[in-house]
């Protein structure tokens, strides 16, 4: 199938809608993408038909409720290339899936002592359940950092790495930089020494293929809503060693095997960890978006999305005063930069004003910030259904906002 | 003049504008108008920490009104503090404290206070009652 933008536009009626009477251009995909239509209809088609609390029951709704909610375990297995089903749990997002690894690999494995290494550009929700964690258990972290171009310094971490070294969790692309990281050089060094290590992949499965045997990471993380699914749902990948080592993080319906007050069995992985009723109806929606995506193709958006970024970047570099972070030789879709001194909430107010919608502030990355002893940046995010006919307008209007603010 | 004198005025000053880009225009100079921060100011303890810009402020108590001085690294943000200083500046701290700066609403800056914007300047409208309260009980 032909990448046809125009077909694509339409499946995204949200692109049409008009703010402060003007089009509004969308460049804040990463904090959360739009939704297809095929995605909403999966969600409306739950709620009108199947409205059926999976696994629980013997009628019809709930059991067609299980198959559709079982089949978005395989679809998420094939698109991250997971060895089996069973490795796949479902949390309601990103933050979730760290949560979980953070406290149930921690009860298992990491004591008085211990070691946790992350890196200095990983977002909030990469540092703040370890630093939780290390809090619990008397633990410490240790940090990778990343040079003044974006690059994570993997050469430092075998100097990092000790006896005590019990996880590492590095993102596979900084929501900030947009730096790609070269995670298969950080498993190799930690696999020599046995050490697992957790992948975040929240910016990084809508935008480059994910193979998780290849990579040979430990666990994988991601979210439903950025990837162009409902918000409320995410995913957690973890080799079976693992999970089935580790205790459950909640305690509820489903995740139990036997119960009685003289002590409860738990169920077996992917179930021992999604406690209470699923999140069945986010989970059908994402199954829905994994359908789409794979029906315009993966390396179809890939490419489009890589020549669009880089469209982006060049027209961009036209700015006097642009001063860009992540300039690695390797980078997303994501485009952080300051003009000058304008504070970014100054330049985000004024495009708001001008229909664009962009990301300012410091990204939950307030490492990122002091690494570079700025305030925030200004982020621009890219989608597949974005087009250099948008970039043109907001490089137009970024040009007039550098001359209000200057 | 009283807090709600000032509102008005500032609410008849606004009303000329009937483009956001005029509007933001004269915003910004009166941020730029504002007497800088002494650096000795510019401390932790006096700093109001937002998601998207910073706002120092301080507040001293003479003769039974409040002086209050203060920054942002954010133009706009400077701006918006300029209006709510200019209302709260000289007055007693009673009144402070039961001062609804309902002008925001009314030139159509309201946005800028919505917990959202996490721009700091709401915990900045608090702290302004805060030390309002504080003065009131030393002065009583």
């Amino acid at each position: 199938m032909k990448f046809d933008i125009k077909a694509i536009r339409k499946d995204f009626p949200i692109l049409e809608r008009e703010v402060y009477g003007k089009r509004y251009i969308y460049f804040d995909n990463a904090a959360t993408a739009f939704k297809p239509l095929q995605v909403l209809k999966a969600v409306e088609k739950i709620y009108t038909q199947f409205n059926g609390n999976p696994h629980r029951g013997a009628h019809y709704m709930s059991n067609q409720t299980t198959v559709e909610f079982e089949a978005v375990r395989d679809k998420v297995q094939q698109f991250i290339n997971a060895p089996s089903r069973e490795e796949i749990i479902f949390t309601k997002g990103t933050t979730e899936s760290i949560n979980l690894v953070a406290y149930s690999f921690s009860e298992a494995f990491i004591h008085e002592g211990d070691e946790v290494i992350v890196s200095e550009m990983e977002h909030h929700a990469n540092i703040v359940p370890w630093q939780i964690v290390c809090e619990r258990k008397k633990a410490t972290i240790k940090v990778i950092p990343f040079d003044d171009s974006g690059r994570l310094m993997v050469e430092k971490l075998p100097e990092l790495i000790s006896e005590k070294t019990k996880i590492i969790a590095v993102t596979l692309v900084s929501n900030v930089l947009g730096a790609i990281n070269p995670v298969e050089e950080v498993i190799a060094i930690a696999h020599e020494k046995n050490i697992p290590v957790l992948i975040d992949g929240a910016q990084a499965v809508q935008h480059i293929a994910i193979d998780v045997q290849k990579m040979d990471c430990d666990f994988f993380v991601f979210s439903g809503h950025k990837l162009y699914g409902p918000t409320g749902v995410g995913c957690l990948y973890g080799k079976r060693q693992w999970l089935d080592a580790m205790p459950p993080f909640l305690g509820g319906g489903e995740m139990i095997e036997k119960v009685s007050f003289s002590g409860t069995t738990f169920n077996v992985i992917p179930y021992k960890f999604e406690a209470g009723t699923p999140n069945f109806t986010e989970v059908i929606g994402l199954g829905a978006a994994i359908d789409y995506l794979n029906s315009i193709g993966f390396d179809k958006i890939f490419h489009y999305e890589q020549e669009l970024a880089d469209y982006a970047r060049m027209k961009l570099d036209t700015i006097d005063g642009i001063r860009f972070f992540g300039q690695t030789s390797h980078q997303s879709n994501v485009i952080s930069f300051i003009v000058n001194s304008i504070h970014p909430y100054d330049m985000g107010m004024f495009l708001d004003k001008m229909s664009f919608a962009v990301r300012t502030g410091h990204h939950c990355a307030e490492p990122v910030m002091d690494h570079f002893k700025i305030p925030g940046t200004v982020r621009v995010s890219l989608a597949f259904y974005n087009t250099r006919d948008e970039i043109d307008r907001f490089v137009d209007a970024l040009k007039k906002v550098v001359a209000m603010l200057s | 003049m009283s807090i709600e004198e000032i509102q008005q005025e500032i609410i008849a000053e606004f009303s000329v504008f009937d483009d956001w880009m005029d509007k933001y225009s004269y915003l910004i100079e009166l941020g730029n108008g504002i007497e800088a921060l002494d650096e000795k100011y510019k401390v932790d303890q006096n700093l109001i920490r937002g998601c998207q810009s910073q706002v120092w402020l301080n507040a001293e108590c003479r003769d039974g009104v409040v002086y209050y001085q203060g920054e942002s690294d954010a133009l706009i943000v400077k701006g918006l503090v300029a209006l709510l200083l200019r209302v709260v500046n000289e007055q007693p701290a009673a009144e402070i404290i039961n001062a609804d700066f309902h002008f925001i609403d009314s030139i159509g800056l309201k946005e800028h206070l919505s917990p959202t914007r996490s721009n700091g300047l709401l915990a900045m409208v608090k702290q302004i009652k805060l030390y309002a309260v504080a003065f009131n009980k030393m002065n009583s």
